[in-house]
């Protein structure tokens, strides 16, 4: 299925050996039910075409901001998603807007948030980074690198306190495995068995940056060995591998209450933003990103094994292309939120003296 | 009335409130094999268990963001941190997390979070463990901040941090554990967030202050009153929301105003207290606003530099002197 760190074994290599994520073991599309697989399908093609409407809406200045794609990461997103049970928790970091899809949380919601309009999913208080909605459990994107990963651990706490069986998925970038709050967070998760699985995305550059530029041991599942962690890399380009890897960590969680380390090696197909062109990037790694597109891996594999047809190709092309299409017309015409909520939600309980002045208004209201 | 310390009134308080509500729990370093740096929390173990009393490693930003992330959840958690100092290391999960995740979502989850924390000073503890940095906390929108000055407002008003949905920093001070005061027996009183107190009425000056400051100032005006200068004590008790109504309404009555605090003066909280004063009672004013301060120096650890670095009740009566000098209205 994958490499795997327990916490007491492991090699030392200093280079990072993420392009050699083993792939005899690639999970056998024969023995899953085609209509699953289709879903998958359509899933990865869903965020595909969500994030380059995304893309042109923020040229077309629809979307302020920061913007961050999951270009190139559909398999891992969709793996990731649909090893979750309906009732458990995720946090991501501000690279988001394919988990809330998966999630479950409807395109013209997220849509609408990127647009900055009361219908969106955060009704347009948090935009492309900060994504969030109860029902869904997406309990937030959050735009400070590592800042997930306490709250996440504090959400299984909440959890192993009440005695309850859900498992917190808590999603980050390969960069954020340098930053204090990581080793903070895994140390504390391991000492007080908390429910928790740690999803490390390595698309091998935190923006510019390599992996083995930025960390001392770059196989980065290895770096929950200093907690008793037990750490696991999965192939991020092969949804089955990704989901049978996710869910193993997340029932193992779930029924042994402690936490565990997965890193998915996947590619990033753009710049780390919109904005960035990616220059920093040699035609080669450039090349090697395209060749290892997930969705044209994955729709390769379906219409040579007879489930893709052509028909059904251009069926699901389709209707994500409706679907899309109707997210963006929703956020378009949807409102932005009233500047009389200016004040709606600084403080949850109402206590005197709170100001609500206006930048020209004096301090003391006549 | 019990006559009961700060400090006791603190652990009363979270004992009862523990009793009243299992979702309150608490988390911080030290609090329950040791029993608290402090002792705030000697007992308290023993009592609810390691479930409800956790000791954490020292690891500032990781626990209190976990009690954020727990919070959020829907439990109450109540954080130690061993002195404000060390607040430094979890800032950005209380500015950029706790303070933000109400709003940042458009109100979809709240974060009913309490952060106890001594400030202080006079301690001998040096540069890095005495500084008076509730400013940070009080600039930002989202956060609560409040700084009881004697042991029913510590009772109360923690009271009230504990049942209210939005993160708040609850200022203590190293200086006032040991202080005394009346405290209603089977007290139940919640302090209203976001209002300051009048605690002694007069009329020819306005005293400014909170935590330490509200208890050397009520003790100046006592003395001052025996020379017949009349002096009104204001104590802010909430930094965030502030109360400048009441502090204006005073300013109007006596037509000028001395701040004492504990923090730096440039940029402190004086800075805005005194901004508010020009603009809400402009007209009132028969002398400029002084500011008794923290010396503007790292604090040094020698005994004889670090008592002339603090703001004392002899320097604040020297400046009242001086403001009703130059009101013309009394020369002391």
């Amino acid at each position: 299925m994958a490499d795997t760190a327990k916490p007491k074994g492991g090699g030392t290599a200093r280079t990072g050996s993420r392009r050699r994520t083993r792939k005899d073991s690639t999970p056998d599309i024969a023995d899953e039910q085609p209509k699953t697989l289709l879903d998958y399908y359509r899933q990865m093609l869903l965020i595909r075409r969500f994030e380059e409407r995304t893309a042109q809406a923020y040229t077309q200045a629809r979307i302020g901001g920061y913007c961050h794609l999951n270009l190139g990461e559909e398999a891992t997103v969709v793996g990731l998603m649909t090893a979750l049970q309906e009732r458990d928790y995720l946090f991501t970091n501000y690279r988001e807007h394919g988990y809330a899809l998966g999630k479950g949380i409807h395109p013209r919601r997220v849509m609408a948030e990127l647009y900055g309009r009361s219908t969106g999913v955060s009704k347009g208080w948090g935009g492309s980074m900060h994504m969030f909605d109860t029902e869904a459990r997406l309990l937030g994107g959050y735009g400070i690198v590592g800042g997930q990963l306490p709250l996440a651990i504090g959400a299984a706490l909440a959890v192993s306190y009440r005695g309850g069986d859900e498992v917190v998925m808590c999603q980050m970038g390969d960069g954020t495995t340098n930053i204090g709050a990581f080793h903070e967070s895994l140390n504390i998760a391991a000492l007080w068995n908390l429910p928790v699985v740690f999803v490390v995305i390595n698309n091998f550059t935190g923006m510019g940056t390599t992996v083995e530029k930025s960390s001392a041991e770059p196989d980065l599942y290895k770096r929950g060995s200093a907690y008793r962690m037990e750490g696991v890399r999965v192939d991020g380009q092969d949804v089955l591998a990704v989901r049978n890897a996710a869910a193993d960590l997340v029932e193992r969680a779930r029924a042994e209450q402690q936490p565990f380390l997965l890193e998915a090696v996947s590619y990033r197909l753009k710049g780390h933003s919109v904005v960035d062109p990616a220059k920093y990037r040699t035609s080669e790694q450039s090349e090697e990103a395209k060749a290892n597109d997930p969705l044209a891996a994955f729709e390769t594999r379906l219409t040579e094994a007879g489930i893709l047809t052509d028909e059904l190709k251009q069926e699901i092309a389709e209707s994500v292309r409706e679907e899309v299409t109707d997210a963006a017309d929703f956020a378009e015409n949807s409102p932005h939120p009233e500047v009389s909520t200016l004040f709606d939600y600084t403080y949850a309980t109402p206590v005197p003296n709170e100001s609500s002045r206006m930048p020209a208004d004096p301090v003391f209201a006549e | 009335m019990s006559v009961i310390t700060y400090r006791q009134a603190l652990r009363d308080t979270l004992r009862a409130e523990m009793h009243r509500d299992e979702n309150v729990l608490l988390l911080g370093e030290e609090i329950g094999v040791f029993e608290g740096s402090y002792k705030i929390t000697e007992g308290l173990l023993k009592e609810f268990g390691e479930r409800r009393v956790r000791d954490t490693p020292i690891a500032e930003e990781g626990f209190v963001g976990a009690a954020i992330g727990a919070a959020m959840l829907g439990l109450r958690p109540v954080v130690e941190l061993m002195t404000i100092n060390f607040s430094l290391i979890a800032i950005d999960q209380i500015i950029n997390h706790a303070a933000k995740i109400y709003g940042m979502f458009g109100g979809q989850t709240s974060v009913p979070l309490v952060i106890r924390t001594p400030g202080g000073g006079g301690q001998q503890l040096g540069a890095t463990h005495s500084q008076n940095i509730e400013l940070f906390y009080s600039f930002i929108p989202g956060l609560k901040v409040l700084a009881p000055s004697t042991p029913a407002e510590a009772a109360s008003m923690l009271r009230a941090a504990i049942r209210d949905d939005d993160p708040v920093l609850f200022l203590e001070n190293l200086g006032l554990y040991n202080t005394k005061g009346e405290v209603p027996d089977d007290d139940t009183t919640v302090a209203e967030i976001g209002r300051a107190a009048v605690t002694r009425e007069g009329t020819d000056i306005t005293l400014i202050g909170y935590s330490r400051m509200a208890m050397v100032t009520s003790q100046v005006a006592e003395k001052l009153a025996e020379d017949g200068i009349s002096v009104e004590v204001v104590d802010l008790r909430s930094l965030r929301p502030l109360d400048r109504e009441t502090i204006v309404e005073s300013v109007k009555k006596t037509g000028c105003a001395v701040i004492a605090e504990d923090d730096w003066l440039t940029y402190g909280i004086g800075a805005e207290i005194a901004a508010s004063i020009q603009e809400g009672a402009f007209d009132y004013l028969d002398a400029p606003v002084r500011r008794v301060a923290m010396a503007e120096v790292p604090m040094p650890y020698a005994k004889p530099l670090e008592t002339a670095a603090m703001p004392s009740a002899e320097s604040i009566t020297t400046v009242i002197h001086e403001t009703l000098s130059a009101v013309g209205r009394r020369v002391g």
